[in-house]
């Protein structure tokens, strides 16, 4: 059975200035599935990725037009971006915790959104630490520095910070290419044993880890959607020469 | 054999040249520190034999030439004129790099004004101050006009310095704070000027450097007056130390030259403890940056 759809994009053309970076893009995504998309540099696919919760407002020069929807709710027109970032969250390339306490990086989203009662704050930073299965890690040095952590530390914070605001979509912009293989790995299996409970899309550069992680994937090239299927059939009979090309390693 | 020899005589000519260049580096070194201890001590060995109780904290009178109603003065002074141009300050850099559009002309604008306003002598203000705060403002000579006219002297240190420390934050962390549906108001105030606080710091007592020393902008608006007593009374006119140390040594009086070198001790003294201060704080806050 098809899970129900939870973000829709429809006809999404972007420009940076004159440059148009997405071409007519048309995709569902699924809830409570992982979604990847793959592509090579500067195909588009972080920039679709920054679209569903409106980063690219901070770039001088966007122009957007089409639509993105949110339970159906037009996330451009009739939802505050704020309001939006806290229901889609999202987890950067490089770990970026804030230079403050492992206690305090997880509670400033919280915090942010009102939250101030003591009790009720030591109780989401434990749960989202919880979630990110780092808890047992850091649950004796909370108040230290977060930048005193290892690069794969500080990116299952990050995402543990992530689950703060208990977003219901977390957008993750290769959260592991800056990550050895063991972090990798945990963060995968991480993915894995969340998406129960989150609408996951993830941008890689490996194709493996698409394979590994994700119910469906996108392939992009030039600004647009080449294919987009269930990651097994994409993967295994590929419908597009590009896409055969690409994912066999002939280019890209 | 040849061969070996012609690089021998090479390695050689580079050892030589490193060994210059090391002594050259050295040499810069020690003189730099050297002249630092010179005027330290210079100054401290005359002065702080003639600091005694009743110069520190006694009346100024015909018989004394007590500096505690220019210490209480340099304090107030320091204190007010941060208060005024810090916040103005920090903010003008706020807008500067985390509002203002790419290419803005107020930005220009604003950017030119900086660098000429950093660029004008201090007499400049001090004439500037004169004929605006006291004649055409009325304050008279007072504390006030001195304090309003050292505010706008030390604006550009304190917007250069926090915009270069506005800058040095980077992008991701400003992301990051977005991401998590914080607004940019929330963003600064939380993320981007703790961040920026030690290098916003590091202005703050560059500034406080040019407010104890100066004279030239002080001896035209607050004046050369000094009162028996210390006053905090803003419409006083009273002397700083900087100043106080300038009329001592060009008083004449016997053993007034002493006391110039007193109060230069004491303004060295004051400028240590005031460092020594900002640099702890600067290292408090940001202690959990360095991943302490």
């Amino acid at each position: 059975m098809e899970n129900k759809e939870k973000m829709k994009i429809e006809n999404i053309n972007l420009y940076y200035g004159e440059f148009q970076a997405l071409k007519n893009i048309n995709m569902n995504i699924n809830e409570n599935e992982i979604t990847a998309f793959i592509g090579p540099s500067g195909c588009g696919k972080s920039t679709l990725l920054k679209s569903l919760n409106r980063m690219n407002d901070l770039v001088e020069g966007v122009k957007i037009d089409g639509k993105i929807l949110l339970d159906d709710v037009d996330i451009y027109k009739d939802m505050d971006a704020t309001v939006l970032r806290k229901r889609v969250g999202m987890v950067f390339q490089k770990p970026n915790p804030f230079p403050m306490s492992i206690y305090d990086n997880v509670a400033y989203g919280p915090r942010t959104h009102g939250i101030k009662q003591k009790s009720r704050l030591d109780e989401i930073v434990e749960q989202s630490l919880r979630s990110a299965a780092m808890w047992d890690e850091v649950k004796d040095r909370l108040k230290k520095s977060a930048l005193g952590m290892s690069g794969g530390q500080q990116q299952r914070l990050c995402i543990a910070r992530a689950f703060s605001v208990n977003p219901e979509v977390i957008l993750l912009d290769e959260p592991t290419s800056a990550l050895d293989p063991i972090s990798t790995m945990k963060i995968e299996d991480l993915l894995v044993e969340i998406k129960d409970n989150y609408t996951i899309i993830i941008v890689t550069h490996n194709m493996q880890q698409a394979t590994r992680v994700s119910d469906k994937t996108a392939f992009f090239l030039h600004g647009e959607v080449v294919e987009f299927n269930e990651t097994e059939k994409l993967f295994s009979l590929p419908k597009n020469k590009k896409t055969e090309d690409y994912i066999t390693g002939r280019f890209g | 054999m040849e061969n070996t020899a012609l690089e021998k005589s090479v390695l050689n000519k580079r050892k030589t040249k490193s060994l210059i260049l090391r002594f050259m580096v050295w040499l810069c070194g020690i003189l730099t520190v050297g002249i630092l201890a010179y005027i330290l001590l210079f100054i401290l060995v005359r002065g702080i034999p003639n600091i005694n109780m009743e110069f520190l904290f006694g009346e100024y009178n015909s018989d004394s030439l007590s500096a505690f109603s220019s210490i209480v003065t340099t304090v107030e002074m320091i204190v007010i004129s941060l208060i005024i141009a810090v916040p103005v300050g920090v903010f003008c850099a706020i807008y500067l790099h985390e509002y203002a559009k790419r290419g803005n002309k107020a930005v220009k604008v604003i950017r030119l004004a900086v660098d000429t306003l950093a660029g004008i002598p201090s007499i400049v203000y001090g004439l500037f101050g004169m004929i605006f705060f006291v004649n055409i403002l009325g304050l008279r000579a007072s504390v006030l006009s001195g304090v309003l006219t050292i505010s706008i002297m030390i604006l550009p240190v304190i917007i250069s310095s926090s915009e270069e420390a506005i800058k040095s934050v980077p992008d991701m962390y400003r992301e990051g704070s977005l991401g998590l549906g914080a607004t940019r108001l929330r963003t600064v105030f939380s993320i981007v000027l703790p961040t920026a606080m030690p290098g916003i710091l590091s202005g703050v007592i560059l500034a406080i450097g040019r407010i104890v020393g100066e004279t030239a902008a002080l001896i035209f608006t607050s004046g050369t007056n000094v009162l028996e007593n210390p006053t905090l009374d803003l419409m006083a006119s009273q002397r700083t130390l900087a100043i106080h140390m300038y009329m001592l040594a060009s008083e004449g009086l016997p053993y007034s030259k002493d006391m110039a070198f007193a109060t230069g001790a004491i303004l060295i003294i004051i400028v240590f403890i005031v460092n020594f201060a900002a640099t702890k704080l600067a290292g408090r806050i940001g202690g959990l940056s360095n991943g302490k």
